[in-house]
């Protein structure tokens, strides 16, 4: 479940900036059914963003570490098959090492010639095996609630206004020309780092956690992430931030993972047809020149 | 008027022979290359070809995505997927595609505010007008039905609320939705018959499309001054002129494309659309695709389910009667010093309907959008009838060479901008 | 003459009618069944959805709490006079009773899609927004349900539907 409630005070702050602040009483009163305050989504600065956006590699090496050793106990990534994994613009594992990775799982296959289903070792060709079968399977499992598969999960998540619905001229004139496509992201370690203790005078569910960056602010999922839980081999340090960091990187990756070859190649666009619409312009004048 | 004699001759043999049987060049060379067009004509008019070309774009990447999208409500997020993954340029295709969509709606919105501000739809272009209105719609209907393909959870959102406006119609609309769905709720079977259609709408759209360019180069084009063309002084042959000047517009504006389709492919669109359609849960804010906004915040605006659907209906079809509503004698809003306020308020007030469509529909939002609701449709329908006859127009150019030229009298040079100059 | 190009006409529009029926509900899906539902599990205060025809089914174990609060409402408040009860005719007056069955008020059974524009409303797990109205809120374009579904506040015409379904033994009802 996701919620988009903005909280009082940004509707507010929104209709003041387009239309003058007279209604701002008037909204006071009936924005009362807004679930719960959504919090402010800081921006990160990530390599990925932005025009010349690249990922770096070391990041997306330890943020598999984390996902496959912290979230993949309840969440799949079905849209990722292990060969991904040593394809350039992604983390680039040897191919040896992610032949070795996906034998170390178990998959199923079949039917053989007997009619059954049977459990062979992985290949590199394969999706990454997700840890239920199904929703009903997870949510049995999980007292009701869905870890959803997180291969899109961070273009499925939105910080506000970084998407054109909720845009103001002021977000847009920032974000479109700087080609600021990271909510989701921002989002992803916003509740990843979320955790905190609920204010005094707020009633949790339960089995509910209380997360900062969560709409409404009670999450199902306990915190994931402890200091020290990852033992990383490159000496990076084990903070939760870090951990959080890395795993949304290799995440933003899941869900995009032509963004290299797509930026690459735009620049090399964009240089072209800004080179082809100045050649046309003086052309242009050229040829009218003759009829002033 | 626009009568020209065709100044085609065939240089080769067979060009002759074929010109006596079936003079396809010749209509061609007559509607493309020597065809007058006004001397004066500014970047705005160069969305005609920048809309042919989205088309054009549309229709090409489209053709190549059917090749690997699959119309089924099991398959068709996981099949976009694959498109963006592992297909050969898929990803870059599937953003043409669907960042090229917002690219066409931009250009329309231009194309028609140039319409309505430059008078273009009056006598004679009434028809050249409506069979554009049709087209608009038409592109609507298109770009609702390729949003319900990718079947996420704004495409299934999107639909229920759309095909539900039908049920509104009384006695038969519960009976028109269930046609509609092909079942008790959108499902699978809606899919299939939406992809058909939005196959087939695009062929339906070029085909309306050449009776608009027909209309057109029948009326001839209209211009900045709004004075129609009067001596072979006021023209000039469209290719090279206007031709060389559509492709200075259709560069930037590819620039523009380009420029979302690499670095902001998502930006025009919904985060929750990358979440698998799930009938079974709704998502807290559903909004239509950014160039809805408007007829959807009118829409929400009325407090009545009927009320408001035939509102928003009745948003786009006014524009048919555009050309009997305006009462002025003169067609380009810059000889119109009243008029002009109110067409920029219209703007104004279709921008802001379009920021409060994505708005929640509560609280002082709601207000807001009634009062420009109101607006959008006192605008034509008593402030286009009434202004055009109290208002005095400025004074005007005898023609439109003398505009271009600054000829003695009429208005002082600059004044009614020769905006190629720029 | 004109007898011929009447037969013809004829024949024309008998070819139109196959095109234009193809798009009704086809036969595998008008043929869905009835659904059997065990009510056991479902506590004073929870609701369950279930499927139905590819339409989502709210079934509430309402409170007493609930139960008077939507009994105590005059019909003069509605919106919507109707029970629109599928077990009753169009004319029945919505109230709570007319919402429900005889002996069973606890169970309200309805088809929870919002009669605006089709969005299924909030209110069915427990951290919900249930609207001003303790029943349901429909997130799209902000309409309110009561506890006994009906339409209060917002651009919905009518109340939510009342399914046709019975109870089979104590415990289990079947709808359709």
């Amino acid at each position: 479940m996701r919620g988009n409630f903005k909280s009082t005070s940004t509707l507010v702050a929104r209709t003041k900036g387009l239309m003058g602040g007279a209604l701002a009483l008037a909204l006071g009163a009936t924005a009362a059914f807004a679930a719960g305050e959504a919090a402010h989504i800081d921006r990160q600065s990530w390599s990925f963003a932005g025009v010349n956006g690249r990922f770096d590699r070391a990041q997306l090496q330890r943020g598999f570490q984390v996902y496959k050793e912290v979230c993949a106990t309840c969440h799949g990534l079905k849209r990722i098959n292990f060969r991904n994994l040593a394809e350039p613009g992604g983390p680039e594992f040897s191919a040896e090492g992610v032949k070795g990775l996906a034998e170390s799982y178990r998959v199923e296959d079949g039917p053989n010639d007997q009619g059954k289903m049977f459990q062979r070792a992985g290949r590199p060709s394969d999706p990454i095996p997700s840890p239920y079968k199904n929703e009903q399977e997870a949510r049995a499992v999980q007292n009701g609630a869905y870890p959803p598969d997180l291969s899109l999960i961070t273009k499925a998540r939105s910080a506000g206004e970084n998407a054109s619905v909720f845009a103001t001229i002021g977000s847009m004139l920032r974000d479109i020309p700087s080609g600021y496509q990271e909510g989701g992201a921002d989002y992803v370690y916003a509740l990843l780092t979320g955790y905190a203790n609920p204010p005094a005078d707020m009633k949790l569910a339960q089995g509910m956690n209380y997360n900062q960056a969560f709409p409404g602010h009670q999450i199902a999922m306990v915190p994931p992430l402890q200091p020290g839980q990852i033992k990383y081999e490159d000496g990076s340090q084990g903070t939760v931030e870090q951990y959080a960091k890395d795993v949304t990187a290799f995440l933003a990756w899941a869900g995009d993972p032509k963004l290299e070859e797509r930026k690459r190649m735009g620049v090399l666009v964009i240089l072209y047809l800004l080179i082809t619409a100045v050649l046309v312009y003086f052309a242009k004048r050229r040829l009218w020149a003759k009829v002033h | 008027m626009t009568q020209h004699e065709s100044t085609y001759r065939p240089t080769t043999r067979a060009g002759q022979w074929l010109d006596e049987r079936l003079p396809a060049a010749r209509l061609m060379h007559s509607s493309f290359v020597d065809y007058p067009t006004p001397r004066n004509l500014n970047y705005l008019w160069t969305f005609g070809g920048i809309l042919s070309f989205c088309l054009g774009v549309q229709i090409v990447t489209g053709i190549v995505l059917a090749m690997h999208y699959v119309p089924s409500d099991k398959m068709a997020f996981d099949s976009i997927e694959h498109i963006r993954r592992n297909v050969n340029f898929g990803w870059l295709i599937r953003n043409v595609h669907a960042v090229g969509a917002s690219m066409f709606f931009i250009a329309v919105y231009i194309h028609i505010a140039r319409g309505l501000y430059y008078g273009s739809y009056k006598a004679p272009r009434e028809v050249l007008w409506i069979l554009g209105v049709i087209i608009y719609l038409l592109m609507m209907a298109a770009g609702f039905m390729g949003y319900t393909l990718p079947w996420g959870q704004m495409s299934f959102w999107g639909v229920t609320v759309i095909t539900n406006l039908f049920s509104a119609i009384p006695f038969v609309g519960q009976s028109i939705v269930k046609w509609l769905w092909g079942g008790y709720a959108v499902s699978g079977v809606t899919l299939n018959r939406f992809f058909s259609l939005h196959y087939l709408l695009p062929f339906v759209i070029a085909g309306v499309v050449v009776l608009h360019i027909w209309a057109l180069h029948v009326v001839g084009q209209n211009n900045p001054t709004g004075i129609e063309i009067k001596t072979r002084a006021d023209t000039v042959p469209m290719t090279p002129y206007a031709t060389m000047k559509d492709f200075v517009g259709l560069s930037v504006f590819i620039l523009f494309f380009s420029w979302f389709v690499f670095f902001a492919p998502d930006y025009l669109g919904h985060a929750d659309n990358y979440i698998e359609a799930n009938p079974l849960s709704t998502p807290p804010h559903i909004v239509p695709e950014w160039y809805y906004l408007p007829f959807y915040a009118i829409l929400r605006a009325i407090p009545s389910k009927l009320g408001g659907v035939v509102a928003m209906f009745s948003a786009i079809l006014i524009l048919a009667f555009v050309p009997w509503l305006d009462t002025s004698r003169v067609k380009s809003t810059k000889y119109r010093p009243v008029y002009r306020y109110f067409f920029w308020f219209f703007i104004f007030s279709v921008l802001a309907l379009g920021y409060l469509g994505g708005k929640p529909p509560e609280g002082a939002y709601v207000y807001w959008a009634r009062f420009f609701t109101a607006y959008y449709f006192l605008h034509f329908l008593v402030v286009m009838p009434i202004v055009g006859v109290l208002e005095t127009p400025r004074p005007m150019p005898r023609s439109i060479s003398e505009a271009v030229l600054g000829g003695a009298g009429g208005t002082p040079h600059g004044a009614t901008a020769a905006p190629e100059r720029r | 003459m004109i007898s011929a190009g009447a037969f013809a006409a004829v024949g024309a529009a008998a070819t139109l009618w196959p095109l234009i029926q193809q798009m009704n509900p086809d036969a595998s899906t008008q043929a869905l069944a009835s659904t059997e539902i065990d009510l056991k599990p479902i506590q004073e205060g929870q609701a369950i959805t279930v499927i139905w025809r590819g339409k989502p089914v709210f079934i509430r174990n309402r409170t007493p709490d609930e139960i008077k609060k939507a009994a105590d409402t005059p019909l003069a408040d509605l919106v919507d006079a109707s029970a629109r009860n599928d077990a009753l005719p169009e004319k029945a007056p919505a109230t709570d009773l007319n919402r429900t069955k005889k002996g069973k008020e606890n169970w309200l059974v309805m088809v929870g899609i919002c009669t605006h524009l089709g969005c299924i409303p909030k209110g069915q797990s427990l951290s919900d927004s249930k609207g001003d109205y303790g029943g349901w809120f429909c997130p799209c374009h902000g309409s309110h349900y009561d506890t006994a579904g009906r339409i209060r506040k917002g651009p919905a015409p009518r109340n939510l539907e009342v399914p046709p379904y019975e109870f089979v033994s104590d415990t289990t009802i079947k709808i359709g």
